[in-house]
C-alpha cells in the first residue's frame, strides 16, 4: 500500500462487510444459498419444465413394471420415489419448507431470546434471576421427546413445527444476549441515558440493542441451519409437515425403505439438506470472524494475502 | 459447598417436577377420551366405564394429578395403556440399550472430537487445521439421522453388496451375553452418534485451546523450558476442558434417555425408539414415563457438572 492512498474513516459495520467481501468461503456460501432461494422460488417453474407436479404419482412412467422407482434419466432427471413421484420437483418444493421454517423459526427464536436476554441483563436482580432460571429450565428439557409428543398431540403441521423449533431454540440466544447486556449495562452512555430520564424500553432497545446486535446476527445465522436440521428431523420421524407435501425430512424417511434399490432417494435430498446447512454454518463462522476479527484466523490470513 | 450442591439438587428436582406437570397437563387436561383410545372404537359404554374406573379417569383432574405425583414420588411410572406392562419394567429393559449406545458413542466422540480439536489448535492456519475445521463443520451440519443413513448405505449396504456383512442393522445383543456381538451391532450407531457430536467437540476444543494458548501462563510455562507436549497437555488442554466438561454432561444426560434418531435409523430397541413408537400409539404412560426419566437424567448430569466445576474452580460456588 503506498502512502498516497486516501485514508477514509470506516465504521465497524463497514469494516466487517469488507472483511466478508474478501472471504472466498463466505462468497461461495452466499452463492449456494442464493441458488437455494432461487430453486425455492422457481419450484413451480421446474414443475412446468419437467411437466411433473410434486405430489402426482406417475405410476405408468415413474415406476418399473415390478413397481420399483425409476432412476435418474431423461424423463425424471433425478429419478422417482416409491410412489412414482418426481424426486427433482419434490426436492425443489422441499427447499421452500426448509428455508421457510429455518428463517421464520430462527427469526422468532432470536426475537424472543434477544428481548428476554436484554430485559434480564438490564433489569438485573429478581427479574434477571427469574428469567435466567427460566432459560436454564427450558435448556434442560429433553427437547426432541417433548417436541415429538407435543406435535403428535396438537397434530403436526407447518405452523406447529415453526412454533416448536422456536420454543426450544430461543433460550440459548437469550443466555448469550443476557451475558452481553449485563456487561454493557454499566457503560457510561447507558448510565447517561438513564440520568436523562430515558424509559426502560428506550434504554433496552435504543441504547443497548445496537451494542448486542453483532452477537444477535451471528447467532441468527447459526440458528437457521440448526432449525432446518430440526425440521428435517421432525419430518423424518413423521411429525413435521405431513405428507403429501414434500419436505427433505419426509423424503429421507421414505428413502429408508428404498435405499437398497434406489440410492437417488437417499443421496439427492441428503445432498440438498447438507448443502444448505453446511453453507449456513460456514457463513455463520465467517460472519462471526468478520464482526470480531480477534476471534479467528481464516480471515486474518486472507486479509494478509491481499 | 454442601449448601451449593443442595441448592443445585433442589433446583433440579424443581425442573423435573415442572416437566412432569407439563406433560401431565398437556396429556390429561386436554379433553379427549383416553378410555376410548384404550378400549377401541367398538367398546360398549359399560367397558368404557370399567376402564375409566380402573385408571381413575372418572376422578376430578386434581385428584388424578395428586395420584400421579404420589406414584411418581414412589418411583412408580404407571403401566402402558397398550400392553399393560409396567413402565418401570419397560425402562429397565430399554435403558441398557440406550446406555450402551450413549457410553460407547461418548468414548468415541471424546477421543475424536477433543483429539482433533487439540491437533487443529496447536497448528493454527495450517493445512491440517483447515482440513479438520472443514470436516468438523461438515459433520456438524448434518442432522444425525442423515449421518446414520449414509453410514448404513456406505458401510453396511455397499459392503454387503461386495459380499461382506460386517455391520448389520436392526439387532441388539446384550453385553452380558456376547460382548463381541454387542460391539458388532453397535459400531455403526456409535459412529453415527460420535461423528455428529464429536464435530461439535472438535469446534469447542479448538476454540478453547486457541484462547488458552494465547494466555500469559502458557508463555511462562514455555519460558520455564517445559517441553511443548507438557505445555499443551498439562497447561493448555487442562484449562480448555471446562467448556468441554459442561457440554459433555448435558450431552451424555440427554443421550442416556435415548438417542431417538439413531435408535430409529438403526432399529435399536432403546428408550428413544420406544418413545417414538409410544407416540404413534398414543400410549400416554410410556411417553410420560420416558420424558420424565429423560429430564431427570439431564438434570442429574447438570448437577454432576456443577459439582465438577466447583471442584475445579472455587469461584463457581455462589
Amino acid at each position: 500500500m503506498n502512502t498516497a492512498t486516501v485514508i477514509r474513516g470506516r465504521g465497524p459495520w463497514q469494516l466487517a462487510f469488507e472483511r466478508l467481501r474478501n472471504d472466498r468461503a463466505a462468497i461461495a456460501c452466499i452463492i449456494t444459498l442464493l441458488i437455494a432461494v432461487l430453486v425455492a422460488i422457481g419450484a413451480p417453474l421446474l414443475a412446468l419444465l419437467t411437466g411433473h407436479s410434486p405430489i402426482e404419482q406417475y405410476s405408468e412412467t415413474g415406476l418399473s413394471a415390478t413397481g420399483i422407482p425409476v432412476g435418474p434419466g431423461a424423463e425424471f432427471w433425478l429419478g422417482t420415489d416409491g410412489l412414482g413421484r418426481d424426486v427433482l420437483v419434490r426436492i425443489a418444493y422441499g427447499t421452500r419448507i426448509s428455508l421457510l421454517v429455518g428463517v421464520v423459526a430462527s427469526g422468532l427464536a432470536v426475537l424472543i431470546g434477544a428481548t428476554v436476554g436484554i430485559a434480564a441483563g438490564w433489569f438485573g436482580g429478581a427479574v434477571d434471576n427469574f428469567l435466567s432460571r427460566f432459560m436454564d429450565a427450558v435448556l434442560s428439557l429433553p427437547f426432541l421427546v417433548l417436541a415429538l409428543a407435543l406435535a403428535s398431540l396438537v397434530g403436526p403441521g407447518l405452523g406447529v413445527s415453526i412454533f416448536l423449533i422456536a420454543f426450544f431454540s430461543w433460550a440459548s440466544v437469550g443466555r448469550v444476549v443476557r451475558a452481553e447486556a449485563r456487561a454493557i449495562r454499566n457503560r457510561e452512555y447507558v448510565q447517561a441515558a438513564r440520568a436523562m430520564g430515558a424509559s426502560n424500553l428506550r434504554i433496552m432497545f435504543v441504547e443497548m440493542l445496537p451494542m448486542v446486535s453483532a452477537t444477535i446476527i451471528v447467532y441468527a445465522t447459526l440458528l437457521i441451519p440448526a432449525a432446518i436440521a430440526f425440521e428435517a428431523t421432525l419430518s423424518f420421524l413423521g411429525l413435521g409437515v405431513p405428507p403429501p407435501t414434500p419436505t427433505w425430512g419426509n423424503m429421507l424417511a421414505d428413502a429408508m425403505a428404498y435405499y437398497k434399490v434406489a440410492w437417488w432417494l437417499l443421496l439427492f435430498p441428503g445432498a440438498a439438506l447438507l448443502g444448505v446447512t453446511f453453507a449456513f454454518n460456514l457463513l455463520g463462522d465467517s460472519v462471526r470472524d468478520a464482526l470480531d476479527p480477534r476471534h479467528d484466523t481464516t480471515i486474518a490470513t486472507s486479509a494478509e494475502d491481499e | 459447598m454442601t449448601a451449593f450442591l443442595l441448592r443445585r439438587i433442589a433446583w433440579g428436582a424443581l425442573v423435573v417436577w415442572l416437566v412432569a406437570t407439563l406433560v401431565f397437563v398437556v396429556y390429561f387436561a386436554v379433553p379427549r377420551d383416553v378410555a376410548r383410545l384404550i378400549a377401541g372404537r367398538q367398546a360398549s359404554e359399560e367397558t368404557l366405564t370399567v376402564v375409566r374406573a380402573r385408571l381413575g379417569l372418572d376422578q376430578p383432574i386434581l385428584v388424578q394429578y395428586g395420584r400421579f405425583l404420589g406414584r411418581l414420588a414412589h418411583g412408580d411410572l404407571g403401566e402402558s395403556f397398550v400392553t399393560q406392562e409396567s413402565v418401570n419394567s419397560i425402562i429397565a429393559r430399554d435403558l441398557p440399550v440406550s446406555a450402551s449406545l450413549a457410553l460407547g458413542g461418548a468414548t468415541l466422540w471424546l477421543l475424536m472430537g477433543v483429539g482433533a480439536g487439540v491437533v487443529a489448535a496447536t497448528r493454527p492456519r495450517s493445512r491440517t487445521d483447515r482440513a479438520i475445521t472443514a470436516i468438523a463443520l461438515f459433520f456438524y451440519s448434518m442432522p444425525s439421522f442423515l449421518v446414520g443413513q449414509l453410514l448404513l448405505f456406505f458401510l453396511f449396504f455397499q459392503l454387503y453388496l461386495a459380499g461382506f456383512e460386517f455391520f448389520p442393522p436392526g439387532s441388539y445383543v446384550p453385553f452380558s451375553e456376547n460382548p463381541l456381538q454387542w460391539a458388532r451391532f453397535l459400531i455403526l450407531p456409535w459412529f453415527a452418534l460420535a461423528l455428529v457430536t464429536g464435530a461439535a467437540y472438535a469446534r469447542l476444543t479448538r476454540g478453547a485451546m486457541l484462547d488458552a494458548l494465547g494466555e500469559d501462563y502458557i508463555r511462562t510455562a514455555r519460558a520455564k523450558g517445559l517441553s511443548e507436549r507438557r505445555v499443551i497437555v498439562f497447561h493448555a488442554l487442562r484449562s480448555s476442558l471446562t467448556p468441554v466438561v459442561t457440554q459433555f454432561g448435558i450431552d451424555l444426560g440427554t443421550l442416556m434417555g435415548g438417542a431417538i434418531v439413531t435408535e430409529v435409523v438403526f432399529g435399536l430397541p432403546g428408550l428413544g425408539r420406544e418413545v417414538v413408537q409410544a407416540i404413534g400409539k398414543q400410549d400416554l404412560p410410556v411417553i410420560i414415563g420416558v420424558t420424565i426419566l429423560s429430564s431427570a437424567l439431564i438434570v442429574s448430569a447438570n448437577v454432576v457438572v456443577d459439582f465438577v466445576h466447583s471442584l475445579l474452580d472455587p469461584r463457581v460456588r455462589t
